[in-house]
């Protein structure tokens, strides 16, 4: 197509998105290579892209003695598979109805969804009815309930989908041969609802899998369940604790850090999943982003 | 009467279907909205928010005593306007950079990598940047800052410098976010107008200056009033992760979220928190309903009601 040599601007655009393609990876790398970088070198020189002695012990020490660790990936695992499934069925369920143009009262439905997204109580009143009134604290539902199984905005986002690209006639057609609801739902809405709901899915699924803040504030004596974020955000804690506090009775908190190897490597293998999906994901999640980016 | 019921039982399955989840935003939105009444009360753990007693504005006349309440007020909005500014220049910037690249491959590389670091967790990005500014084996105190012959830095305790440091860390961050939503309004542009341009021969600039950010105008101006309804809130990730939750750096890091937090969980001084969380609440509904009163006369499409 192009026959013109490519212009000042294309070699300058290329020139700074290089550079910028290289900002976004070399943290990346840094967190690789002092996760593979030999202890005592790592403490004596500090991090580096190019360390003067290898190791495999941080890895070795997360397969094998690390219980904790491979325990909390379980969480993560199941807590993010779990979120993600329910607060994409919950929402789609939500948005069908909000689709159905003579069904009464459909406004103030469609009112009580959408005022979640203008106002909200914050976390003073959460974090008390959650752990007080509902009881939920050092349970495994706190990492699955507080703030992440239903939002308003994916609830939109499918309905605006659901409304634009499932040709009415369709459900008509439905109705009039005397499918239920129920059916018309499994068997027209989900399955060309499809694109939206994984669409959606990559987003609740990544909250779930990022998600720290539930664990910092339900998650208080059972450690046990903790995903992965709370359990790299732990070890920093410890780590202050151990920095602000000079008295002696630190000793418990200090034979809870893991060396700093080991930290970098489960940080490692916390972005695992994201990078060896990303490939895959990143479609549904920037076209989330487009479609409905200016809301969000 | 019974074509009513009819009528109804018909429509019956569809709020079945609605009901899960109306039950869930009910528990997880709707009752702490009236939950926010503990702001004006004193608070008691045994009885609960709504058995605690009533103590009129105390809670807030204790936290705008303080001089906290300035201080995360400044925090939360100059922050959050760097972010406006520097998200939409430098996202523009990258955008209109994107869609020139070489190759279709190359823009698809660009773009993966402006959108990666946006999908890390804030623990992840604190442990990114701790590689960095540790005091003792970070490498910029490490290897840039002799290699410049400079000092080392104790980063983590010299609130000066965190700023900078917040900015550049949300801008690599969160950049990809703005950055696609521009690149697909490009991509939305006639391509017949830049064709036009080149024929009358407009420089590239003359072209991004014509014809590029007068389409992108009306996507910043929704993108930004949007943003400003939110300038009372911020990543709370950003400003608890990344600073190492360190109170040397408090002054410079703490914003209306990380205060609340902190009221809470470290001090148990719920009264205070309570009012700060009001505070914000209010604050911030009042400036999503204006931003979005005026986004409905900019451009009616973008309003979110």
């Amino acid at each position: 197509m192009r026959e013109k040599p490519f212009s000042k601007f294309q070699i300058l655009a290329n020139g700074v998105m290089l550079l910028v393609t290289l900002v976004v990876i070399l943290p990346f790398l840094l967190l690789l290579m002092s996760s593979i970088t030999d202890e005592n070198v790592l403490v004596a020189n500090g991090y580096s892209f190019f360390p003067a002695k290898f190791s495999l012990d941080s890895y070795r020490y997360i397969i094998q003695s690390g219980a904790k660790i491979l325990r909390a990936y379980g969480v993560s695992i199941l807590v993010t598979i779990c979120g993600t499934l329910l607060n994409v069925s919950l929402s789609a369920l939500m948005a069908y109805p909000l689709t159905v143009k003579n069904l009464p009262g459909r406004k103030i439905m469609m009112f009580f969804v959408f005022f979640t997204m203008l106002f909200n109580g914050g976390i003073v009143p959460s974090y008390i009815m959650w752990s007080s009134t509902i009881g939920i604290k050092d349970t495994i539902w706190a990492q699955l309930l507080p703030g992440l199984l239903v939002n308003a905005w994916n609830i939109m986002m499918i309905r605006t989908y659901f409304q634009t690209s499932i040709p009415d006639s369709l459900y008509e057609a439905a109705r009039i041969d005397g499918a239920s609801e129920f059916r018309i739902f499994g068997t027209i809405v989900i399955p060309l609802g499809k694109p939206i709901l994984v669409t959606m899915g990559t987003f609740a699924g990544l909250a779930y899998w990022n998600d720290w803040t539930n664990g910092l504030y339900y998650i208080v004596r059972d450690k046990g369940l903790y995903n992965v974020q709370n359990l790299l955000n732990q070890m920093i804690t410890n780590i202050q604790y151990l920095v602000q506090s000079s008295n002696s009775n630190v000793s418990s908190a200090a034979a809870n850090i893991p060396s700093t190897g080991i930290q970098m490597a489960i940080a490692f293998v916390a972005i695992l999943p994201i990078m060896l999906i990303f490939p895959t994901f990143q479609k549904y999640y920037a076209k989330g982003i487009t479609m409905g980016g200016v809301k969000g | 009467m019974v074509t009513m019921l009819k009528k109804y039982k018909k429509f019956l399955p569809l709020y079945l279907m609605f009901l899960p989840g109306a039950v869930y935003l009910i528990i997880n939105n709707y009752i702490p909205m009236a939950g926010l009444v503990v702001a004006f009360k004193k608070y008691d753990v045994r009885k609960g928010i709504w058995e605690s007693a009533w103590n009129g504005l105390s809670n807030f006349r204790f936290l705008f005593m303080t001089s906290d309440a300035w201080v995360i007020t400044r925090n939360t909005i100059m922050y959050n306007l760097a972010f406006i500014v520097i998200n939409t220049v430098v996202g523009i910037t990258f955008a209109i950079f994107i869609c020139d690249t070489l190759s279709k491959k190359l823009k698809k590389v660009y773009q993966s990598a402006v959108l990666f670091p946006y999908l890390m967790s804030s623990v992840i990005v604190g442990y990114i940047v701790y590689a960095f500014l540790s005091h003792s084996t970070g490498i910029v105190n490490n290897s840039i800052l002799p290699a410049l012959g400079l000092e080392a830095v104790n980063w983590y305790s010299e609130s000066g410098y965190w700023p900078y440091i917040l900015i550049f860390v949300n801008t690599w961050k969160s950049i990809g976010y703005g950055c696609l939503i521009y690149i697909s309004t490009i991509n939305g542009i006639d391509a017949s107008m830049y064709e036009a341009a080149m024929l009358d021969g407009a420089s590239k600039w003359k072209q991004i200056r014509y014809i590029t950010l007068p389409s992108l105008t009306p996507t910043v101006i929704t993108l930004t009033l949007l943003n400003i309804g939110r300038i009372f809130y911020s990543d709370f990730g950003l400003f608890y992760q990344v600073p190492r939750n360190s109170g040397m750096l408090y002054s410079t890091t703490n914003v209306i979220d990380t205060y609340v937090y902190r009221g809470l969980m470290e001090q148990s001084n719920v009264g205070m928190s309570a009012a700060a969380g009001f505070y914000q609440s209010v604050v911030g509904f009042i400036l999503v309903l204006v931003a979005n009163l005026v986004v409905r006369k900019v451009s009616e499409e973008n309003a979110l009601f």
